[in-house]
Formats: C-alpha cells, sequence, structure tokens
C-alpha cells in the first residue's frame, strides 16, 4: 500500500462501475432466460390470448378500481377496529392477580380460536348464520358482516402484536409508574402502551398488508369487490386477464407498503434506544 | 435494639417491625426492624445483595411482604384494605437507573403523577414542576426527552418528578451508581439540599464520604438484617460488628473511603 500524495480519480470508483455491470448482466441472463422460455413455450400463445389480453384488460380495468373502492371500504373499517379490539384484548390478557383470570382466559381462548380458524370460514358462518338467526333486517348489508368477520380474525393476531410489544417495556417502567400513585390501568395507559404502540408499528402495519389482501375473502358472501368483480368479467369475456389485473392492482397498492413497513422497521433497529429492554421482545406462540 | 430506635422527641416519620421477604426460596430480608422520625437521614449501605434495594422496594410497597409490619405517618400501610396507589403518592422513590418515561419531555415525565393523580389542574402543575426545575438548574431542559441528557441531569429530573407528588419520605436507592463519575456530584448536592431542607430521606448508597456528610444515622446490612446502626461517625471509624469492619475494610482497599 503506497501512502504517496495521489491525484483524485476522477469519475465514478472502477471497482462500483464493474461490480454494478457483473448485476446488470447477470439479471438480465436470468430474467431474460425466463422470460424468453415463457414465451417460446409450446402453449404460450394460447397462454398470452388468456391471461395477458390487452383488450380485455383495457375493458375490466375501470369497473375493477371501481369495485376496488369496496376492498378498500372493507380495510379501512376492519382496520379501525381491529386496532381497537386488539388493544382490548392485549391489555385484558395482561391483567394481574386471580380477580381477573376469567378475563385472561377469555382473551387467550378468543386468540386462540380466531387463529385457528380459517378467515374464509369465519366470513362464511357470520355472513350466513347471523341474517338466519332472523333478529337483524335481512336486507342487511353483507358488507358489514365481512367487516365484523374481518375484524373478529385479525383482532387476535393484532392482539398478539400488542401483547409482545407490551410485554417487551422494561418491568422498571410500569416500577416507576406504580411508585408514583398510578394505578395500573393509568400506567399502562399513560406509559406502557404508548412505548409498546411505537414498537410494534412495523409488525402492525404487517398484519394490515395480510387485512388488505383478505378483503378479498368477504366476495364469498356475496359482496361484490374486486374479485367477485373480476369473475364476472372472467366468466362473460371466457378469458382470464382479469384475474391477472386484479393481482396487477394489489402489487401497484400492496408493494409501497410492504417497503414502508421495511423502512420503519430498519429505521427502529437503528435507530437508538436509550434503554433498551433487558429481555428481547417474546412474539406470543401458544 | 436502642441504635435502631430515633430519638422519642421527634415525631415518628417510618416505622418498620419484624420486616421479611423472600423472592421464592432466598430470603432477603430477614426481621429489619428501623424507625425514621420526621426529618431525619438515614443511610443504608453494605454489600450489594444486602437487601438494601428490597427493603426500599417493601418500603413502598412495589414489592408485597412476607411478614412484618410498615407504618407511615402513624397509619400502617401493610394493613389489609390499604390502597397501594394511595401509599405510594405519600411515599416518593428514586431509582439506580433513573425509569424516566423515554416518550415524554421532562415537563411531562413532572407533571404526570400531578395532573392524572391529584388531579392538579394542567396549568397549575405545570407551574408548579417549572418551579421545581428551576429550583434544580434544569429550566432549560423542560422540553427536552429524557435521551437528550447526561446521566446526572436524567437523574435529577427524575428526583424532581419524585418531588412534584410532595412526598412525606423520600427512598433514593443507588441514585448515583449509574453515573459516570464526574456526574455524580450534581445529584448528590440535590439530595444535600433536600436534606437541608429537612425532607425525610432513606438513602441506599455505596459512596461513603456522602453518608458522612448527609445522614443522621447509617445502618448496616448484611444478609437481610440491620447489623449495625448509629451516627456516621461511629459507625464509618469505630464500628463495633465485625462483620461492619471487614466491609468497611473492603471498601477501604477499593479506594472508596
Amino acid at each position: 500500500m503506497t501512502t504517496g500524495v495521489r491525484p483524485r480519480r476522477r469519475g465514478p470508483d472502477p471497482r462500483a462501475v464493474r461490480s454494478s455491470l457483473i448485476a446488470l448482466v447477470s439479471t438480465i441472463i436470468v430474467f431474460g432466460g425466463l422470460g424468453w422460455i415463457i414465451v417460446h413455450a409450446p402453449g404460450w400463445p394460447e397462454v398470452q390470448a388468456s391471461f395477458f389480453n390487452r383488450a380485455v384488460f383495457e375493458e375490466a380495468l375501470p369497473g375493477l378500481l371501481e369495485a376496488f373502492v369496496v376492498n378498500i371500504e372493507l380495510f379501512m373499517a376492519a382496520e379501525v377496529l381491529v386496532l381497537g379490539l386488539g388493544l382490548v384484548l392485549a391489555v385484558m390478557r395482561g391483567l394481574p392477580g386471580p380477580v381477573f383470570l376469567p378475563v385472561r382466559v377469555m382473551s387467550n381462548v378468543y386468540t386462540d380460536i380466531f387463529r385457528a380458524i380459517p378467515g374464509v370460514l369465519v366470513i362464511f358462518v357470520l355472513g350466513f348464520g347471523i341474517p338466519g338467526l332472523g333478529l337483524v333486517d335481512p336486507r342487511t348489508d353483507q358488507r358489514l358482516f365481512g367487516i365484523l368477520a374481518l375484524t373478529l380474525v385479525y383482532s387476535a393476531y393484532v392482539s398478539e402484536v400488542y401483547r409482545a410489544g407490551i410485554e417487551s417495556i422494561h418491568p422498571s417502567q410500569e416500577a416507576a409508574a406504580r411508585s408514583l400513585g398510578l394505578s395500573r390501568l393509568q400506567a399502562l395507559r399513560y406509559v406502557i402502551v404508548p412505548q409498546a404502540v411505537r414498537r410494534v408499528i412495523p409488525p402492525l402495519l404487517n398484519d394490515f398488508i395480510g387485512l388488505q389482501k383478505d378483503t378479498v375473502l368477504v366476495s364469498f358472501i356475496g359482496v361484490v369487490e374486486i374479485f367477485r368483480f373480476s369473475q364476472i368479467e372472467s366468466a362473460a369475456t371466457y378469458n382470464f386477464t382479469p384475474y391477472v389485473a386484479v393481482a396487477l392492482v394489489f402489487i401497484v397498492v400492496t408493494v409501497p407498503l410492504i417497503h414502508v413497513v421495511d423502512w420503519l422497521a430498519g429505521r427502529s433497529r437503528a435507530g437508538a434506544r436509550p434503554r433498551a429492554a433487558a429481555t428481547p421482545p417474546r412474539v406470543g406462540v401458544l | 435494639m436502642s441504635a435502631v430506635e430515633a430519638s422519642p422527641v421527634a415525631a415518628e416519620a417510618l416505622r418498620i417491625e419484624g420486616l421479611h421477604k423472600s423472592f421464592g426460596t432466598l430470603e432477603v430480608l430477614r426481621g429489619i426492624d428501623l424507625v425514621v422520625a420526621e426529618h431525619e437521614v438515614v443511610c443504608l449501605i453494605g454489600a450489594s445483595g444486602s437487601g438494601k434495594s428490597t427493603l426500599l422496594r417493601c418500603i413502598n410497597l412495589l414489592e408485597t411482604i412476607d411478614a412484618g409490619r410498615i407504618v407511615v405517618e402513624g397509619e400502617e400501610i401493610t394493613a389489609d384494605g390499604v390502597s397501594l396507589d394511595r401509599v405510594r403518592r405519600r411515599i416518593g422513590i428514586v431509582f439506580q437507573a433513573f425509569n424516566l418515561f423515554p416518550h415524554m419531555s421532562v415537563l411531562e415525565n413532572v407533571t404526570l403523577a400531578p395532573h392524572k393523580v391529584l388531579k392538579t389542574p394542567r396549568r397549575e402543575a405545570d407551574a408548579d414542576a417549572t418551579e421545581l426545575l428551576a429550583r434544580f438548574g434544569l429550566s432549560d431542559k423542560r422540553d427536552e426527552l429524557p435521551d437528550r441528557l447526561s446521566g446526572g441531569q436524567q437523574q435529577r429530573v427524575a428526583i424532581v418528578r419524585a418531588l412534584a407528588m410532595k412526598p412525606d419520605i423520600l427512598l433514593l436507592d443507588e441514585v448515583t451508581s449509574a453515573l459516570d463519575p464526574e456526574l455524580v456530584a450534581e445529584v448528590l448536592n440535590v439530595i444535600r439540599e433536600l436534606a437541608a431542607a429537612g425532607m425525610t430521606m432513606v438513602i441506599a448508597t455505596h459512596e461513603m464520604g456522602f453518608a458522612r456528610d448527609i445522614a443522621d444515622r447509617v445502618c448496616f446490612l448484611d444478609a437481610g438484617t440491620i447489623c449495625e446502626a448509629g451516627p456516621p461517625d461511629q459507625i464509618l471509624n469505630e464500628p463495633r460488628e465485625p462483620r461492619t469492619r471487614q466491609f468497611l475494610q473492603r471498601i477501604i482497599e477499593a479506594g472508596r473511603l
């Protein structure tokens, strides 16, 4: 290694340029090769006509986007409810002492059951079962049952996320709050939950990506949202392109959200925590 | 036991009788008797694990006790049916690791309990807190988050936070042990000022020089009992108990006295 004074090189570092070039060529070979294989497959012309049909795509897209508004409604309503119910369940589960045993058991059983049942079954049971009871107006909007079902299912997951967050806050924070005369609930509300929520925002958003996609399951109880609409379009045109269009819509909406989550998660790892929890956050596992 | 009793003329702030506390099979406190008079400063010294912190945590009921009784200003706080939250308002505690609330500004840390527990109106609580912060040289830190402060400043904020509840007794649990050496003095000076103002305090500390300075009485804890108690000069210079002597010998060897 010479240490003599050298004129600073102009332009980009040749080594960086070289590795970028290698990356580029390697990417072109891999994806280009895959593309070439698909396009030259014996059945490609038929596949292209029935899955990637431009005319059908352009015809279907406006209607699909209109139907997607229903998905957004389902998602937004369920998300707000999930945030509330999930927190209530998590707090119920953390209440101490023998008096609150029934409350803890209720919360436990709830999260067990709703994480065990496939979401689509909950949607079915509620969507067809509740109107069947005859207690509500049979013309009640099916979307409401969809929102209810999604809320019940996702609250079970989200409560576990909240619980992990609450348990990650060091007990000394509660000791400090209680030593000042705050009740347990006050300590939770003003000291523990605000810190816990900040820590679990990335995993919370992760669950919301799942919720956003699962809104299509509500189509099974007769709600015409984007997936149901694409089925109708597909049946009308004898073509699968509308499904591909749905996939594209979800990619466009979800991928940016996924990257926001990754960015937030990276930032919270990098962010200096003045007093990290002595015990690593436990993820609820049963 | 006469050394443990406070002088009979002063009013009693705190009386502890036969206090026992175990964690599982580990008996941490094995019969503590201690009386603290109003305006008295008692320093607890002893090796790590001798029970100093546990004793303090028992006094404000952060730990449940197994046997014995604790009486604060004439009221038995270990009796059945006593509201923990009400007891803790009257007994402040400051921890070794500060335990400030990291998501709140200094002002919010100090006003949370007065506002939510004592129901002091927001404006009044803010004014009281601002005055207290000024008194301890923290005015310019009022709106900072705790992690922007030095350890010494954080610990002073923690003391102010405890004082904002106007406690009858202040418990200090090795409040300088987590500090860099050059930050210790600023915290000890705050405690000196409180002692001068007549605050009743029970202080667990490893700072023997400070204990000698400030304490009316020093109690040496060993294996969960108060082995020896008396005026600081007697305990630190002419300890009667062999175990006290051994402990102080180790402190001297470590260059801490």
